[in-house]
């Protein structure tokens, strides 16, 4: 690969769930996670509620402080090397709850161009700015420009949000469950205003999702969490063709089939995720695997690369290694 | 009307024209001239977007709007029964003896204060001359019915300390707890991890069949949809605009909207291509729509569109579309056909 633009390395953030002393229980949310982003491509983050996608976003765009572990943009380490407004500005973040996001007393148009202001530029020239972006996401700003959000569809707020990240002229977009709660035909649309954007801008994503046919759509390397770890990263062709990790294989194989003539037969997986704090020991995964064999309860896998920037913490795999 | 479909049996539900409005400024016509049938031991699906009426049929078919600013026209039967003239006892004989629902919220069917077994219990003994201990048995029969892992200690916990899938499932077991012949599904799995959605889908489809339940399945998820259904009916704007079975639906959609949901949800897209997205939005309730509710949105719409009763082509198997365009193609390759 060659220089990522944006890098995570052995993030860590546990939170804090309550006891005091010997009792104290942390929620392992993130548990050293490392990744590298190329310009211009777009990451998937697929995995379980609860098994840190939204931690991991955050930590990525340095609304959280991680407890260990650092982010670089273009090689230089976030903080010490390269300032916190110059990073803010290059990597933008969009959320789920289009409302939550927006003050619910600014006009569209002031919502937008209130960043670039706030770095700096002219009031009239925020303005104009704002103008065009709103146009370049499908709001008419003569329209939309002086609504409140309470006045505009979940769909057009997102726009909004979009928009608003893009004020800043960023260079990366986290999107967390940025499309999820939208209607399929209104999410169709805002996928393709995101392909389109990426494509004249060269933006990159970071595309969270709890949904593997849009994550499929939409990215070129999908990564794949479980309780907080990395269980597979990889390109997404063959991540969905050929999962290298049973975790990876049984999500894919809870998606619904869309053939009726193929419906599922068999739930991949029983019960619900387990809980972050007090993760099993060795493969976190062990506990729901159907494949776990000898060294899967004691020993942590470590990652194996098993394909051309495709990476897979399972055990399976160096037995593999060892066969090949 | 030319919706009739092929059912040799009388009919678990019939509902003939019905429309629902809300009162207010303005008002809601949330569903409009909605008919369907459905035969005992069938699963309809009513797929649409959030706002399309969905929610609105089914408690219709419970009775749950409220009274007061709710004007209701048009017959809803079920089990021969005419379910908008029930009152007191034989109403409450209805909601949850042959007729039952479940929530994408388990809350709403679920009270706090009081543990799995007793809820369970108490529904048990509303409904039927049965003796505390054996509603008690009942409720742990219906825990192991949903598959719910130790049930007999599930039995003493209260909802807040079950997981997401295990709440769910309990609200089932409470559902299905006075053998209902009709289980209404209100999104049970739209608020779940997709690995606990096909667990809670797989047991919704081998309870239907074991029970032989007639299921409305109400969803936003054409794939939930393909999971577990026999026949589909897409909704849009408070109307059905077409139904058939699940396979006629999802290989060969006639109506423009129903071919955008299913380009929406990914069916065929090659990965990274732009998307054959529909524009536009919903439109509001507020107006008795004049022709077809998806004409703004819609890249075939002409003239005729805008006049109401819409023509309605129809297919073998029950299948029909509300549609001038599918009308047209329909007749076209008919007359080429014979030609
Ligand atoms: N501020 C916080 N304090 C305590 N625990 C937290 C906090 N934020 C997140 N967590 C916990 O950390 C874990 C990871 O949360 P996170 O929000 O990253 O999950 P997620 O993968 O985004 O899930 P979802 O799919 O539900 O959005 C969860 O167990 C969550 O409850
Ligand atoms: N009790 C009510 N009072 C007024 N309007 C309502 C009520 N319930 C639903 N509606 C409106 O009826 C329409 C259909 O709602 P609903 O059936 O809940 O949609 P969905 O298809 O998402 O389930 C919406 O416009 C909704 O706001
Ligand atoms: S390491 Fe073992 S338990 Fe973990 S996923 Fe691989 S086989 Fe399963
Ligand atoms: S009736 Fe007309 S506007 Fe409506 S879906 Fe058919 S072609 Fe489009
Ligand atoms: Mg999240
Ligand atoms: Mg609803």
């Amino acid at each position: 690969m060659s220089t990522p633009i944006l890098s995570a390395h052995n993030l860590v953030k546990h939170f804090n769930a309550g006891g005091f002393g010997a009792a104290r229980k942390v929620v392992r949310a993130v548990d050293d996670v490392s990744f590298e982003l190329a310009p211009g491509e777009t990451l998937g983050v697929v995995g379980e509620s609860g098994c840190g996608k939204s931690t991991t976003a955050r930590l990525l765009v340095q609304l959280l402080r991680p407890d260990s572990g650092s982010v670089r943009y273009e090689g230089k380490v976030v903080g010490p090397e390269l300032p916190l407004k110059a990073f803010r500005s290059k990597v933008q973040m969009v959320f789920q709850d289009s409302f939550a996001s927006l003050n619910p007393r600014m006009t569209m148009i002031d919502a937008v161009a209130f960043g670039p202001t706030v770095h700096g530029m002219s009031q009239s020239d925020a303005t104009r700015k704002a103008q065009d972006l709103l146009d370049r996401v499908g709001l008419d700003p003569s329209r939309f420009g002086g609504r409140y959000a309470h006045e505009l569809s979940g769909g057009q707020r997102q726009r909004v949000n979009i928009a608003r990240a893009l004020a800043f002229d960023p260079q990366v977009i986290v999107l967390d469950e940025a499309v999820s709660a939208l209607d399929k035909s209104v999410e169709a649309q805002v996928l393709n205003l995101l392909m389109d954007l990426r494509r004249e801008r060269g933006l990159t994503y970071v595309f969270i999702s709890h949904d593997l046919n849009v994550v499929r759509h939409i990215s070129d390397r999908v990564m794949v969490m479980y309780l907080g770890e990395v269980a597979e990263i990889g390109p997404a062709e063959s991540l969905y063709s050929a999962p290298r990790h049973p975790y990876t294989e049984a999500l894919l194989a809870a998606m619904p089939s869309l053939d009726p003539d193929r419906r599922t037969m068999e739930a991949p997986l029983a019960g619900d995720p387990p809980n972050p704090i007090d993760p099993p020991p060795g493969c976190r995964f062990h506990t729901r695997c159907s494949r776990a064999f000898g060294p899967c309860s004691s020993q942590v896998p470590p990652s194996h690369t098993v394909g051309k920037s495709h990476v897979a913490a399972c055990h399976l795999n160096s037995v593999k290694e060892q066969v090949a | 009307m030319t919706q009739e479909t092929v059912h040799p049996v009388t009919p678990l539900v019939r509902v003939e024209d019905l429309s629902v409005r809300f009162a207010g400024t303005p008002p809601v016509h949330a569903v409009n001239n909605v008919s369907f049938e459905l035969a005992p031991g069938e699963v309809l699906s009513i797929l649409g977007e959030s706002g399309s009426g969905k929610s609105v049929t089914l408690k219709t078919l419970l009775r749950l709007l409220p009274e007061r600013k709710t004007t209701i026209t048009g017959k809803v039967e079920v089990d021969g029964q005419d379910v908008l003239a029930l009152e007191g006892r034989a109403l409450a004989d209805h909601r949850g003896g042959v007729a039952s629902m479940i929530f994408q919220d388990p809350s709403l069917a679920l009270d706090p204060v009081y543990t799995i077994g007793q809820q369970i219990a108490e529904t048990v003994i509303r409904h039927e001359d049965i003796s505390k201990s054996d509603a008690m048995a009942r409720a742990l029969e219906m825990l192991e019915v949903v598959r719910i892992p130790s049930a007999k200690r599930r039995l003493d916990n209260y909802p807040h300390e079950m997981s997401g899938g295990m709440r769910q499932r309990a609200m089932i077991a409470l559902a299905l707890a006075c053998r209902p012949k009709l289980l209404l599904a209100d999104e049970p799995t739209t608020a779940l991890d997709a690995t606990v959605q096909i667990q809670i889908l797989l047991l919704l489809r081998d309870l239907q069949k074991e029970l032989g339940m007639g299921v409305i399945f109400v969803t936003h998820d054409i794939g939930v949809a393909v999971e577990v259904s026999d026949r589909l009916a897409v909704m849009y704007a408070g109307s059905f605009v077409e139904t058939g079975s699940v396979e006629d639906v999802i290989r060969d959609a006639r109506h423009p909207y129903s071919k955008g949901l299913l380009a929406a949800n990914l069916v065929g897209a090659v990965p990274g291509t732009r998307l054959d997205a529909v524009p536009g939005a919903p439109p509001p309730l507020n107006a008795l729509p004049e022709g077809c509710s998806f004409a703004p949105r819609c890249a075939h719409a002409e003239t005729a569109c805008g006049i109401s009763p819409l023509p309605i082509w129809t297919g073998g198997n029950g299948r029909w579309a509300r549609c001038v365009h599918a009308s047209r193609a329909g007749a076209l390759a008919a007359a080429e056909s014979t030609s």
